[in-house]
């Protein structure tokens, strides 16, 4: 493993909960609540849980599009919440993001060439000759027909757009991309198409992934290590063969055991969880996990699970699994 | 295997029509917004060319021939002052039109920096901004125009000025809705995450996206101003004389129905209302055309 490129310690994000014409602060919604760890240059870190646990909130978090209410991220040895607004704008070159929907991702109103040459002029990169070859060389990279700048976004399918985000996000060069949810809005087929094309391009420029995903395959498949979230907080996180052949966490494992199996003959448990996901504004006391747990007893519900290293580079928070 | 894929997705993308907007056909497309603008030229013909072919004077009095009807001499006769009406007719039109744009157009530039500031900034500063917008909205404009006609001396800056006053808090308002809903755009989070300043993402991303509603706004605000000025005109706080227009003419004519004197009432009338229909025929045609890119 390479240097640790990122590492974020005990980040929090609480949304305030605001009430009434004077808008008194009323409780908060902790959609990140003490969140740490690290991620190596050139590896990818899958990012799991179920919607609104705080998976993309923590991605924003941790290029400050969203500010965090407390905690700190290092990026290259540099305090990035330190920064002030103009460092910030430079420190951007170095981390991207993807994000989840391509329809929604791309200014309707620019072409592909606009959106692509527009970090480039934002940064005050190259003459407008080099940007229109650093613009085809991209798109030829990631599949598209240079010939394509000229278009908009509408006269591309989901695929084909998703491409020019990540297209993007690697104008700049950057060190690290979030990708959010990247291929979750695509069809099964294009899925594995921009999963290889991603691998590619990590190869290539030598990219340091987030991945955040609810798809525990598609997670397993790309990442070196995952980390799981529930409501907010860390539930485990291991190396991915790990984590997938030994999971520890009683979440990690009820998340596992409903992944789809293609074979109908498979005999297997499935653990379903009870109940709903707690609201994040009121979470549970002790492990956020209690109320769902199969295994919950009395402590659960009073003591906060310590942050345990179970095995060699194996960390999960419950009490009762060792 | 990852080109022959690429083809169906093209397949799949050419099968969304290009449907960029040729705004100007869909513009000309409709009937009424073709009267709208013949009758607009017409009228803008009329006050700034008229005067040069028909070259008689507003302000001299004829005084031997007041409450003239329509004759050779006076192709719509005259006022009780022997004022030529159809020379002030063309006239009273120059300011009419002049208040008229530059009041929608000023109006215009002041709702979209409001709008836009508050909308951007958001939190308290955004609220009190509004509440100001909503104070003044509560106020018969009217009554706003009235006093600051009484309080100022118009001359035809003031007037726009005045007319401007109010005219911008609708546009505002409009700017405003429209920058919170672009501001949560996923394109414009990646904008912010490229490292974009927030004048870039105002006048890249904002403005295109608002300046067509924006637009015809301001065109039906023309008419509002010209209206507006009519009406402060007819209530005697107009410009003062002796430069004619159109509401000031009409406010005349009423001293003389008694006389039965048509001819000084229907022209600044249906000037007005020609006025009023065109630009809303306008205003309606480029709505149209808006909204359809918009679908």
């Amino acid at each position: 493993m390479g240097v640790v490129l990122l590492e974020v310690k005990n980040l929090n994000k609480y949304f305030p909960i605001q009430r009434g014409i004077l808008r008194r602060n009323v409780g908060a919604v902790r959609a990140v609540d003490g969140i740490s760890f690290a991620v190596h240059a050139g590896e990818t870190l899958g990012v799991v849980g179920e919607s609104g646990c705080g998976k993309s909130t923590m991605g924003r978090s941790i290029l400050r599009l969203i500010e965090p209410t407390s905690g700190t991220v290092q990026f290259a040895g540099k305090d990035i919440l330190a920064l002030t607004k103009s460092q910030m704008r430079t420190m951007r070159r170095e981390m991207q993001i993807v994000f989840q929907d391509p329809y929604a991702s791309l200014n309707p109103r620019y072409t592909i060439f606009q959106t692509l040459s527009e970090p480039m002029e934002i940064h005050n990169l190259y003459q407008p000759a080099e940007r229109k070859r650093q613009v085809e060389s991209i798109l030829e990279r990631v599949g598209l027909a240079a010939t394509y700048a000229s278009r908009f976004p509408h006269e591309f399918s989901g695929g084909q757009r998703q491409r020019i985000g990540i297209a993007r996000a690697l104008m700049l060069h950057p060190k690290l991309i979030i990708l959010d949810e990247p291929v979750a809005a695509l069809d099964v087929s294009v899925q594995s198409q921009v999963m290889n094309l991603l691998e590619d391009l990590q190869q290539e420029f030598n990219l340091t992934y987030i991945f955040i995903a609810h798809d525990l395959s598609v997670v397993k498949h790309i990442s070196n290590r995952v980390l799981v979230m529930y409501l907010g907080r860390m539930a485990e996180l291991a190396s991915s063969e790990d984590l997938f052949a030994d999971p520890l966490h009683p979440y990690t494992r009820a998340l596992l055991s409903a992944v789809p199996i293609p074979n109908p003959r498979a005999k297997r448990e499935r653990i379903i969880l009870k109940g709903d996901l707690p609201s994040p504004a009121n979470p549970p006391s002790g492990c956020v996990f209690h109320t769902r747990c199969p295994i919950a007893q009395e402590i659960c519900k009073q003591k906060v699970p310590e942050w345990r290293e179970l095995r060699p580079n194996h960390y999960a928070a419950c009490h009762f699994v060792d | 295997m990852i080109n022959q894929t690429l083809i169906l997705e093209e397949m799949e993308a050419q099968q969304v029509v290009n449907e960029r907007p040729d705004f100007m056909r869909r513009f000309w497309k409709s009937g009424t917004t073709k009267i709208g603008t013949v009758l607009l030229l017409f009228l803008i013909l009329f006050s700034f060319v008229g005067p040069l072919i028909y070259r008689h004077s507003a302000i001299e009095a004829h005084l031997l021939y007041t409450d003239a009807p329509p004759s050779a001499r006076f192709p719509l006769g005259t006022d009780s002052l022997g004022h030529n009406i159809l020379a002030q007719l063309m006239v009273g039109g120059q300011s009419s039109l002049e208040v008229g744009f530059a009041a929608a157009f000023l109006s215009m530039v002041i709702g979209i920096l409001y709008g836009m500031i508050s909308g951007i900034i958001g939190g308290w500063v955004d609220t009190l901004m509004m509440r100001i917008v909503d104070i003044i909205l509560a106020i018969p404009s009217i009554f706003i125009l009235l006093f600051l006609n009484v309080a100022f001396q118009p001359n035809l800056i003031i007037m726009i000025f005045v007319l401007a006053s109010t005219a911008w808090l609708g546009v505002s308002r409009l700017v405003r809705a429209e920058v919170l809903t672009i501001k949560n755009h996923v394109y414009v989070e990646a904008a912010h995450a490229l490292g974009a300043r927030t004048w870039r993402i105002m006048i890249r991303y904002m403005l295109p996206n608002f300046l067509g509603t924006v637009l015809v706004a301001a065109t039906l605000g023309i008419a509002d101003a010209i209206l507006a000025m009519a009406g402060l005109s007819f209530l005697g706080l107009g410009l003062p004389p002796p430069t004619p227009n159109w509401g000031g003419m009409l406010s005349d004519a009423m001293n003389y129905m008694f006389q039965n004197s048509w001819w000084m009432i229907y022209p600044p009338g249906i000037a007005i209302l020609t006025s009023q229909v065109s630009i809303n025929l306008i205003g309606d045609g480029l709505r149209n055309a808006i909204e359809t890119r918009e679908r």
